[in-house]
């Protein structure tokens, strides 16, 4: 099992030359974002990913998390240390408004220190994950006295959030949750309910942890438009600011997981004893407006998650080929030494397809990232607006397909390992287990779709959908220009690809308000289209940048060439899916939706 | 009280090296590149003096090509104060470096000079010592203690019997071993001061030393490949082979 080492040059590779890190270092608030800036942060988190986080990325699994009688939660040993050490050197406030203690650099820094966190250990990465989805959620919807709070304190990491929204009655329908807010009459509520799923809900790193809770108000209108958000803290906060009386919020249990054992999943209890004392977030009534927002980080955040994982596993599966010898390759030399598996043609395709997935969703999370900080920080509002609009379309895609991107990578992962991969001391059957509840966490795969779908294609007829298939066809066309034979390969396979995402965009427009259900039959693959696409235009723009800096006389030959090879690859073995998924999307309702419930 | 460290631009411990075709040294285009770790440890030791209020200001060095500012941004993240960058692409020896640094340590008068023992790359293990004699200062090389009161300084120092502890007077040069300290990891808001910290270059002419390499490299060339073992028949032959091949007795001739 070799120890994490951050892809660091890949990732300047693709904040600078595809994400536009220079451009986004422009915006107001993001000067201090310079390359060189970047690449300090990225260095030092890299020492600190592989030095601390990552040896305790197998403790954390094999140990998991404890809940004694008496409610407390007990994490695997060294991750209260580690965890104290990721808060005193700042990497909790990297991304956070300065004006609470953070240092306000923009998603796409972030995006690649997260990734790292991850891929050295993601169920460690969650604590300060869900800690900001609780900030945003305060920040941008809170009191000026409910931010000066709680705020300074969760951007430092003193203390850490959650998100409460599941119940058992309501998971991907947070419609149906049930947990019930009652004024007191102060400006206080007291809550009752229960919650499941609670991500790190209870634990031992923190003197509190903040839970944010959707609840209904007595009289609340039914279904989404009745439902308001709640800070509810483990520790009722003092006037001074320190953590006092023991509110009535209690862990009951905690889930035993297929994977990211480390990171305590919690059944929490609300008012079982009197009612938990909350504080409303904003408005009544608005709980559900004020997720949504916050959707689109949570979500980009995840998919990142499978980004890590799939170059983790990769690394891994990488390496073992390298050094396994297992049988003389087709076509080896007989009187040489035997090659690593590497040099076996199968083995070498699932390593180049791992490789190229990797990079795919990579290029695809940091180019999104870029166009959340436009569209959160430039000053024009036009290009705010289609920033946003893009950044918008990406989000499902990043979340929903570069974590099914993910199991495949992983589960490669542990076939070049053969029969070691399914040994746990490998370690590449822990990334198999730990990447698994990307697709569903934060919204499944199919909820992704059909947010593409229903969302953000039919809403605007798939105007948004057509300008970023524009800009595809952008670099499709400069591939197709090139003389160069793999570059026009690149394109021709890009153009296919194209042009079967766009036969489905009309396929979508035309028929979503006539036959929702049959359109929706074929959204997740649909979804896989627009990744491929997408994540393929992403590669195809590396290989021009790749061909023009080594005719440049670029010196790092060696990694340039592997861009351009690599963008081969998934050309050839990823985008050529593109045609087929077309006809699964235009043509496969049929057979979906034919039986009834009950013959299915 | 002023200290200087001095931090070398290396590959990193991680790379697996390459020797150049020509056998004129190792490949290190685009290879990843880190401050040398007994550098880090050195650095460390400046900034726990300074934090114990013994050292006041702590001024980074390096030598190399503009690169090397990247090194010298580390040193600052982890709590130097100020940087001076040689620059120059010529390729430096030890010796060479002892001259520059001699200049900067004329000019900036530090009370104690701070360096890693050796770098990881050459290990040449020369610079602290050649800079102690250029200067007439004492030397403490490969602590693993380091203690200044009263305008001296006792150190502990690894040698191949065990340790032995010396006292010196003030300024001296201390190179640092790797049991002195556990390097810091530098916190995010350092790495981001890090670029308003100041960060002077100057080139070899302008301190008025020659740097022209005084050594030639000959051949660089990896470590013979490990061969099979052998099993030998009797006593005589296996004496004769360690005699003869692996060359780590020497046996009588009668």
């Amino acid at each position: 099992m070799i120890p994490y080492q951050a892809p660091l040059a890949e990732m300047r590779f693709v904040m600078t030359e595809l994400a536009g890190l220079a451009q986004v270092a422009e915006l107001p608030g993001f000067e201090d974002a310079t390359p060189d800036t970047a690449a300090a942060i990225l260095e030092e988190a890299a020492k600190f990913a592989t030095g601390i986080l990552d040896p305790l990325n197998r403790v954390g699994d094999r140990e998991g998390t404890r809940l004694a009688a008496d409610g407390t939660v007990t994490t695997p040993s060294g991750f209260k240390d580690a965890y104290r050490q990721f808060c005193e050197l700042g990497w909790n406030g990297l991304a956070k408004n300065p004006h609470f203690g953070g240092q306000g650099m923009p998603l796409l820094v972030a995006a690649a220190v997260d990734e790292m966190w991850n891929a050295a250990n993601m169920a460690f990465e969650l604590a300060p994950m869900l800690t900001g989805g609780a900030i945003e959620a305060i920040e941008r919807n809170g009191s000026d006295a409910l931010k000066l709070a709680y705020l300074p304190k969760m951007v430092s990491g003193e203390w850490t959030g959650t998100m409460n929204l599941t119940e058992p009655q309501a998971g991907s329908d947070l419609a149906a949750v049930r947990t019930r807010a009652e004024p007191q009459g102060d400006g206080s509520y007291r809550l009752y309910g229960n919650k499941i799923f609670i991500t790190y809900g209870e634990h031992d790193l923190t003197s509190n942890i903040v839970h944010l809770v959707l609840a209904r108000t007595p009289g609340a209108p039914a279904g989404t438009k009745g439902i308001s958000l709640f800070v509810v803290p483990k520790f009722v906060v003092n006037p001074d600011g320190s953590p006092g009386a023991r509110n009535d919020v209690r862990c009951v249990s905690l889930e035993h997981k297929l994977g990211i054992h480390a990171s305590p999943t919690a059944v929490l209890a609300f008012g079982d004893a009197g009612g938990a004392v909350g504080h409303l977030v904003g408005e009544e009534n608005r709980g559900l407006e004020y997720m949504f927002v916050m959707m689109n980080q949570a979500r980009f955040g995840v998919g990142m998650q499978g980004v890590a994982i799939a170059d983790r596993a990769w690394q891994l599966a990488r390496s073992y080929a390298r050094e396994r010898i297992q049988g003389k390759p087709a076509g080896a030399a007989k009187d040489a030494p035997t090659p690593g598996i590497v040099n076996h043609p199968d083995v070498r395709r699932m390593l180049m397809t791992m490789r190229a997935l990797a990079e795919a969703t990579r290029a695809l999370g940091y180019v999104t990232a870029a166009a959340l900080d436009r569209a959160s920080h430039h000053p024009d509002p036009d290009a705010r607006r289609s920033d946003l609009a893009f950044a918008e379309l990406m989000i499902p895609i990043v979340k929903g397909w570069s974590t099914e991107v993910a199991q495949k990578v992983a589960y490669l992962g542990v076939q070049v390992h053969g029969g070691m991969g399914f040994i746990e001391e490998t370690g590449a059957a822990q990334f198999a287990r730990d990447a698994r509840i990307t697709t569903i966490y934060e919204g499944t795969t199919g909820i992704q779709a059909n947010d593409l779908v229903g969302r953000k294609i039919v809403r605007d007829e798939g105007r948004t959908l057509a300008v970023a298939l524009g800009k595809a066809r952008d670099a499709q066309k400069a591939l197709a220009q090139s003389r160069d034979g793999t570059l026009a390969a690149i394109g021709s396979r890009l153009g296919a690809g194209i042009d079967a995402l766009d036969d489905c965009r009309r396929y979508v427009t035309e028929n979503y308000r006539r036959d929702p259900r049959g359109v929706l039959a074929g959204s997740v693959p649909l979804l896989e289209l627009a990744g491929i696409v997408f994540g393929g235009a992403q590669l195809a723009r590396a290989a021009l940048v790749a061909t023009s800096r080594l005719a440049a006389g670029d010196t790092d030959a060696a990694f340039m060439r592997a861009k351009i090879v690599t963008a081969r690859h998934f050309a050839d073995h990823v985008l050529t899916k593109a045609a087929g998924l077309r006809e699964v999307i235009v043509a496969g309702a049929a057979s979906v939706l034919a039986l009834p419930d009950d013959e299915v | 009280m002023k200290v200087m460290v001095a931090c070398k631009r290396v590959v990193d411990f991680n790379v697996k090296v390459r020797i150049k075709p020509d056998g004129t040294g190792v490949d290190t285009a685009n290879v990843k590149m880190s401050m040398n770790p007994f550098d880090e440890i050195a650095v460390e030791e400046a900034v726990r003096l300074k934090e114990k209020g013994v050292a006041g200001e702590i001024v980074a060095v390096s030598c190399g090509p503009a690169a090397c500012h990247e090194t010298l941004r580390t040193a600052l993240a982890l709590g130097a104060d100020r940087a001076i960058l040689v620059q120059t692409d010529a390729e430096l020896q030890p010796l060479a470096v002892a001259k520059l640094l001699r200049v900067l340590v004329d000019r900036e008068h530090p009370q104690l000079v701070i360096a890693g023992k050796q770098a990881i790359d050459d290990d040449s293990n020369q610079v602290g010592q050649m800079l102690a004699a250029l200067l007439g200062w004492p030397q403490a090389t490969y602590a693993s203690k380091v203690e200044i009161a009263g305008g001296r300084a006792r150190v502990t120092r690894e040698i191949d019997g065990g340790t032995e502890t010396i006292d010196c007077g003030l300024p001296a040069v201390v190179t640092a071993d790797l049991r002195l300290n556990e390097p810091r990891y530098a916190t995010l808001p350092n790495i981001m001061k890090a670029k308003k910290k100041p960060l002077e270059a100057v080139t070899p002419g302008a301190l008025g030393v020659d740097v022209a390499p005084r050594l030639s490299w000959i051949n660089v060339a990896e470590p013979p490949r490990r061969k099979g073992g052998v099993r030998v028949a009797t006593v005589h032959e296996l004496v004769a082979k360690l005699s003869d091949e692996a060359k780590v007795i020497e046996q009588a001739r009668t």
